[in-house]
């Protein structure tokens, strides 16, 4: 396994290599470097600017030499300085963490969502929320990134905020949100013909007087979670927990994941000095804590179950703490909304200009700048996404070994949660490096839409003049990341499926 | 060869089958995909809008010095009428409507008056033009590299493959860019040819796979064993058992390429003014969204359109050239 590695590591920093010198000629030959300069007036003013430039950029050398001289300082750190003579490290730190926020958002958004719901998709194949599934990822996979930012921008921001000054929701537009959310409930839920229309009814009938009652209440002026729904909510998820990963044939492990709900929400009750103004480092704690807590729940309560009650108490923990989470960002959004003037959605850059706030509101601005590009880019993933993990998750529901454990008498619930799952997750491994660069590729086009000053930003304003060192400094990064999660997938491929052989 | 004497020794039996009440037709490989993908109700669909919206491109504004059944071009500016908004009407008279109707200007003005439709029609006819280039640059390059690395083997292979691996750590988007950057000033074509360049890598690894496993079998040494050459044998014995795998990639190639030229041109990379793009359209009327929203949604639709009937285009072709993989149940 480690020579592996280590060969797999050199091939990667040579691909690196030679891609990056690919790029740079590219870039090079892009067109006229002093394109802007040759417009002033003032001709000897122009040539003393256009030699300088010129020196500073090398021309006088050959594309491979001046390819050298930018590896070589990069060997000691240098990223070099763009053609205006700044320095590009200190263009590149900002327009990193303001790309990085908006990838790895959609990464993983697209990566719980597509997974989840091509599982679901494929456990109810050729059912109406199958078909309309797939007609769903044919559409997104049509869609060109920057045409969908663009609407959303005017749909999801502008007329949104103007809908906030006077949140109601119209009846007719209630009626149909329930109709459609039956629907979908109707066919995830499948079964008999009762069943489903039970389940049609009901999942229509909440979500109507849901809606009706967060309207009513004008909860969308001043939302909130209170004590009540963190309960609700809480216990809600101890129960799906359970039924994930541990099923109700057994007491204990359903009496584990509420009794640590239970402790999360006496936590809530006396949290307020703790989560006044936290930070990230603190509330990464307190998930570790969580998850910790119903670790140890689950051991003592589980009993003879613990194997079933560790990991269903541990993950109602994480969804509690997530619940407060929710609630805390909630309550700190009327503040928020009185100091954006009304306007929660964004639609420029990373963050409104010199915001100061705690921790809940700098969260909520963020989350207000950043929602709208990453649903943008989120979009293709998901498709991509949802498609191979029903492809990956139909092929394994076919083999024998899933048929062997039916006949044990195992629960469907085990076979698919414990059997077929896992090995359905493994060609995903191989998706996650593919699709990452396709992210980014998006986020270049969704960075433009937003006015993101990222690092898309760098590379687009860098390659039109014609200008090296910013677009190779975005490129070390890309196309680092590239093959990094190759090799990453390459080596979890090997360590998941013992099938293939290393060495 | 043998598949004509198999069917004229079927239709006899055929006959036979026919007066007792049965009928088996025998049909060839081509037939039967070609049914199955007639079959194919999405496909149908796909096909019959794509074929639409070329027809309607090309024939509308006419192509070069040939002109089309539509009497405005794209360049000449006329006077703004009624805000310049749409008057195409598609709901009848007895509905409520204004009836069925193109109007002056079907799908509106801009700010100086150029006629819209045949504006969008001519950014139709650049963005198809470039998507169908990038489909056949990508699929002859992807098709042939992967057939040399598959059939050889040993140091092209080698060569080959750490070479579209080098080409993968690029991210197509940014690697398009760059390239489009120098070949956009140089037309459409130029374009074209630019971007298929860089969007082969994953149908030279498809047909790697497929060569690997096919120059392994029996015919392909009794080609070797009879002394023909290897470019007749990667290209009349082990090709035409991929064209499958070729077909489809390159339909979906297709459905790619106009989206990442689109976006190309809406980043003001791909296809330059004074040529348009449907991809530049809706750059350049982007901030009209507020005052005249026509004037962005019309190519939008139509890049929708043309991908979406593409990519149901490949579905139906990837399920008649392997039933295992169909959607629909049989």
């Amino acid at each position: 396994m480690a020579a592996f590695m280590v060969r797999r590591l050199v091939i990667s920093v040579f691909t690196l290599l030679a891609a990056s010198f690919i790029v740079f000629w590219g870039t090079s030959i892009a067109g006229d470097p002093m394109s802007d300069l040759r417009g002033i007036q003032d001709e000897g003013d122009a040539q003393q600017q256009i030699d300088a430039r010129s020196r500073r950029m090398r021309l006088g050398d050959p594309i491979f030499v001046r390819y050298l001289a930018w590896l070589g300082a990069l060997l000691t750190g240098d990223l070099g300085e763009n053609k205006f003579g700044q320095s590009v490290s200190g263009i590149l730190g900002p327009a990193v963490s303001a790309t990085m926020q908006l990838v790895v958002a959609a990464t993983v958004l697209a990566i719980v969502l597509g997974v989840t719901i091509g599982i679901v998709s494929a456990l109810r194949q050729y059912s109406g929320f199958d078909y309309s599934l797939t007609f769903a990822a044919f559409l997104f996979f049509s869609l060109p990134v920057f045409w969908v930012a663009v609407m959303l921008k005017q749909y999801a921001a502008i007329d949104f905020n103007n809908w906030l000054r006077d949140p109601e929701i119209a009846v007719p537009v209630i009626v149909v949100l329930g109709l459609v959310s039956g629907l979908a409930w109707m066919a995830i839920v499948g079964g008999d013909r009762q069943r489903r229309l039970t389940s049609f009814g009901v999942a229509a009938v909440v979500t109507a007087l849901g809606l009706w009652a967060l309207s009513a209440s004008g909860w969308f002026t001043d939302p909130g979670l209170g004590l009540i729904a963190v309960v609700i909510l809480s216990l809600g998820g101890a129960v799906g927990a359970t039924f994930l990963l541990a099923g109700f044939r057994y007491r204990q492990p359903l009496t584990a994941a509420l009794v640590t709900a239970g402790i999360g929400i006496v936590f809530y009750l006396f949290s307020e000095p703790v989560l006044e103004d936290p930070n990230w480092l603190m509330i990464l704690l307190l998930a570790v804590i969580a998850v910790g807590v119903g670790l140890v729940v689950g051991r003592y309560v589980g009993g003879i179950h613990r194997r079933q009650a560790m990991p269903a108490a541990a993950l109602s923990a994480f969804f509690t703490g997530g619940v407060i989470f929710i609630d805390y960002l909630l309550q700190a959004y009327s503040t928020y909304l009185s100091r954006v003037r009304g306007r929660p959605i964004s639609t420029i850059g990373a963050g409104t200009p010199n915001f100061q706030g705690d921790f809940w509101e700098s969260g909520l601005d963020s989350i207000g700048h950043l929602i709208l590009p990453t649903t943008a880019l989120l979009l293709i993933s998901f498709a991509v996404y949802t498609r191979y993990s029903r492809a990956s998750m139909l092929e394994v529901m076919n083999q024998d070994y899933v048929r062997t454990a039916r006949s044990k008498g195992l629960t469907e619930r085990t076979v698919v949660t414990k059997h077929a799952f896992r090995n359905a997750l493994i060609p995903i491994t191989t998706l996650m490096a593919f699709d990452f660069g396709a992210v980014i590729g998006g986020a270049v086009i969704t960075e433009r839409v937003f006015g993101w000053q990222g690092m898309g930003h760098m590379f687009i304003k860098g390659l039109q003049e014609v200008d090296p060192p910013p677009v190779m400094a975005f490129f070390l990064v890309a196309g680092g990341s590239i093959v990094v999660f190759n090799m990453l997938a390459d080596i979890a491929y090997a360590y998941l499926d013992p099938r293939i052989r290393v060495g | 060869m043998s598949a004509q004497t198999d069917r004229s020794a079927t239709s006899g039996r055929q006959s036979a089958d026919a007066a007792e009440g049965m009928t088996v037709v025998a049909r060839t490989q081509a037939e039967i995909i070609r049914r199955r993908f007639f079959r194919h109700r999405a496909a149908m669909a796909g096909l019959v809008t794509l074929l639409f919206v070329i027809v309607l491109a090309y024939s509308s504004i006419g192509v070069g010095p040939i002109p089309g059944w539509w009497d405005k071009t794209y360049m000449s500016t006329a006077s703004v009428l009624d805000g310049g908004r749409p008057t195409l009407s598609l709901v009848p008279g007895f509905l409520g409507g204004d009836g069925i109707r193109l109007g002056e200007h079907p799908f509106g003005q801009d700010n100086v008056g150029i006629d819209y439709f045949a504006l969008v029609m001519r950014g139709t006819q650049q963005s198809l033009t470039v998507a169908f280039l990038i489909g056949f640059v990508s699929t002859v390059i992807g098709a042939t590299v992967g057939a040399t690395s598959g059939y050889f083997r040993g140091r092209t292979e080698a060569v080959l493959m750490r070479f579209t691996d080098v080409m993968i750590a690029i991210p197509v988007l940014v690697f398009a860019a760059i390239l489009a950057a120098a070949a956009g000033r140089a037309g459409i074509v130029a374009l074209g040819v630019a971007i298929g360049a860089v969007t082969w890598t994953g149908l030279a690894r498809l047909v790697r796979g497929e060569f690997l496993s096919l120059r392994e079998k029996e015919f392909v040494e009794a080609a070797r064993a009879a002394g023909t050459r290897s470019t007749r044998i990667i290209f009349k014995h082990i090709m035409p058992n991929t064209v499958g795998v070729i077909i489809v990639s390159a339909t979906l190639a297709i459905a790619a390429g106009i989206l990442l030229e689109t976006a190309l041109s809406y980043l003001d990379l791909g296809v330059r003014a004074p040529d348009v793009s449907l991809g530049s359209l809706i750059s350049r009327y982007e901030t009209a969204m507020q005052t005249r929203p026509w004037l962005f949604w019309w190519p939008g639709v139509f890049i929708v359109a043309i991908a979406l009937s593409v990519n149901f285009i490949g579905d139906g072709l990837r399920d008649a050239f392997d039933p295992r993989q169909t959607r629909v149940r049989d």
